[in-house]
């Protein structure tokens, strides 16, 4: 997807006025899980198979609670941590698992290693953790997020016209605007920060979204909350 | 029938634009669904909504049904049985059966489709005739410990698809060619799953003679061992001790399962320690089914092994707290304390069907939780979705497919 860079900023334009030259697209993206066949009864296992897996499967295991579970609970525990700490029974590791702080990671890649890094740090400070197993049929199954991502028909190109589409867009497509765009294409930020910032040139609306934490939101409260700072500063 | 936009009201027209959006981009593709029985079984129920729904959408979809004696059936069935790990003698003469039907089959059935999208073991066979379209293999099977002859006999053909679809995780095998996890669902439009008028739940529950004043307790499911409705019964008893409640155990013999009819004589005696225990022995009535669901007040699914379970998915999209083992595709649908409670034991499940009657709240937020999770997750729309995702795959191998 492109976000044009030209900007139609006017020093005396109120920002809400402000037409983009370039629209912000929506786009909506359909998940496909692929399975991988690899599992891990152990701890050691766990932590060889996240070394090597594609990084697909890292942002699967990191996200899917999110979308499957997007009415439950604000705060998604991630599979591996769930995993170490419901089957495995290791609570101490689950929860530093749980509270790893996606948004501060930029690529799946870095938060990768973040994972690594908790699950040896704490093998080396409880040894005996490595000689826990889970029976058969309790495994960790690796599985791939295949992510297919449509242009939808809506477009806007002021912040009214955003925010209408926002109230109305499916989940799957702020989804991918505020979670995938960000750290699987590795954007760096998310979409809607990107376009308001460069496109209609308000700067401090796109710091107030991007410096949300959408992993403490379910996605039906998230929709609301950035429609809201978007909606109060064109008030 | 109606068309796709039927279930707009349900799950919201931007999961249908959205489903549009992927139809597009098979436009001019051609499926091909093959199984074995045009009607009967959860396969041929869910292909008789899914064909005419992707063809509507603009998706040249047919379905062709393979051709098979009583024999080759037979030693089908028996392949079913060994799959799912139980103890089955076959024999070189059966597998014999299986290639000369199949041979037969090879033989009359067009396959010229773009997609050839074979379900389960019977056709399997078929991909001996693969030229250079592309093949799916769908296993409706728990194949989580398979019999080991039975299975390498089947790779051996599975090896030629181009991809292969699993419901559950554990079911995924090594093998060389991409897997998918797609879980089934229900479609809540069908007659066991729509929303039913107050009067017909409550001519169902005079019809069988059951209070409405007590609460209820239900297991839908065939008498088959598998379900544990001794169990049931046995959990039923312990929650008995301490709340006024009834038991309705309902379900229906299989005709080809001579023990399903010993495991019905053994609870029928088993039920007769309380006369609020109701043992419904149903024919195929969906109405029935749904009234029931409709009008219980907690919903179990004490299975000692499941497939996937689609009573817990129906039961959840009523609304329903659901208490059930966590066993098969259980847990894909029940997140225990949050859609559910998962039990492992007769004790466990007693304990937790306890707290639901006891605290109505809390079993009234599981309920309403559960159903938003079917409906994210295990509607026919969803199942439409990751079918049609499925195709695309085959003609993209990234992990992030940008359209």
């Amino acid at each position: 997807m492109e976000i044009a860079i030209e900007k139609t900023q006017s020093s005396v334009m109120p920002k809400e006025l402000i037409r983009a030259a370039d629209p912000f697209r929506f786009y909506t993206r359909l998940n496909l899980s692929e399975l991988t066949g690899l599992k891990a009864a152990r701890l050691g296992e766990l932590l060889e198979l996240i070394k090597t897996v594609p990084g697909a499967c890292i942002y699967h295991h990191t996200h899917r609670f999110l979308q499957q579970h997007q009415y439950l609970s604000p705060e998604p525990p991630n599979d591996f941590a769930y995993w170490v700490s419901n089957v495995l029974g290791e609570d101490e590791l689950g929860e530093y698992l749980a509270s790893i702080d996606i948004i501060q990671y930029t690529s799946v890649r870095s938060l990768r290693e973040k994972i690594i890094f908790i699950i040896e740090d704490y093998l080396k400070k409880n040894p005996l953790a490595e000689k826990r197993f889970v029976n058969n049929g309790a495994e960790f199954h690796f599985i791939k997020s295949v992510s297919f991502v449509f242009p939808t028909n809506q477009v806007a190109y002021n912040l009214h016209e955003l925010a209408d589409i926002l109230k109305i867009i499916t989940m799957d497509s702020i989804y991918f605007h505020v979670f995938e765009a960000r750290l699987r294409l590795e954007k760096g930020k998310n979409d809607l920060s990107l376009w308001i910032e460069q496109e209609i040139g308000n700067k401090s609306l796109a710091d107030k979204i991007a410096r949300l934490d959408p992993y403490t939101f379910t996605l039906e409260n998230l929709r609301e909350k950035i429609v809201s700072l978007i909606e109060r500063s064109i008030r | 029938m109606g068309g796709i936009e039927d279930y707009i009201p349900i799950v919201g027209k931007g999961v249908i634009d959205d489903l549009m959006l992927a139809a597009e981009k098979l436009d001019g593709t051609s499926i091909q669904m093959v199984n074995s029985t045009a009607v009967g079984g959860g396969v041929a129920e869910i292909l008789n909504r899914m064909v005419p729904l992707l063809s509507g959408m603009g998706i040249h979809t047919k379905w062709d049904v393979i051709k098979g004696g009583t024999e080759f059936f037979s030693v089908t069935k028996k392949f079913h049985n060994a799959l799912h790990g139980r103890n089955e003698e076959i024999t070189q003469h059966d597998f014999d059966i299986f290639m000369e039907t199949s041979r037969i089959n090879i033989e009359q059935m067009e396959t010229n489709s773009d997609i050839l999208f074979i379900h389960d073991p019977q056709p399997i066979a078929l991909i001996n005739k693969k030229k250079d379209n592309k093949w799916i293999w769908r296993c409706h099977i728990d194949v989580s410990n398979p019999n080991q002859p039975v299975w390498q006999f089947l790779k051996n053909f599975m090896v030629g698809y181009d991809a292969v679809v699993f419901s559950a995780p554990s079911f995924s095998q090594s093998l060389p060619m991409r897997q998918f996890l797609i879980a089934p669902s229900i479609d809540p439009l069908s007659d066991k799953n729509k929303e039913l008028p107050q009067e017909t739940i409550d001519a169902v529950l005079n019809k069988y003679g059951i209070d409405k004043s007590k609460p209820i307790i239900t297991q839908i499911s065939r008498f088959d061992r598998l379900k544990d409705p001794l169990g049931v019964i046995e959990a039923f008893l312990l929650v008995k001790r301490h709340i006024d409640c009834q038991l309705i155990l309902a379900g229906g013999t299989a005709a080809d399962d001579p023990e399903s009819v010993q495991v019905f004589e053994e609870v029928k005696q088993k039920a007769e320690l309380d006369p609020d225990i109701h043992i419904l022995l149903m024919p195929q009535d969906d109405i029935e089914v749904n009234a029931l669901q409709r009008a219980s007040t907690v919903i179990m699914q004490k299975s000692l092994k499941e497939g996937f379970g689609l009573t817990v998915a129906e039961a959840l999209w009523k609304g329903k707290p659901v208490v059930a083992s966590a066993v098969g595709g259980i847990p894909l649908q029940i997140s225990h304390k949050y859609s559910g409670l998962l039990c492992y034991s007769v004790n466990g499940a007693a304990f937790a069907v306890k707290q639901l009657l006891n605290s109505p709240q809390y079993a009234k937020k599981l309920g309403e939780n559960g159903r938003e999770h079917i409906r994210n997750n295990f509607l026919l729309t969803r199942h439409i979705r990751d079918y049609m995702l499925l195709f695309l795959s085959l003609y993209h191998t990234e992990n992030v497919v940008l359209f």
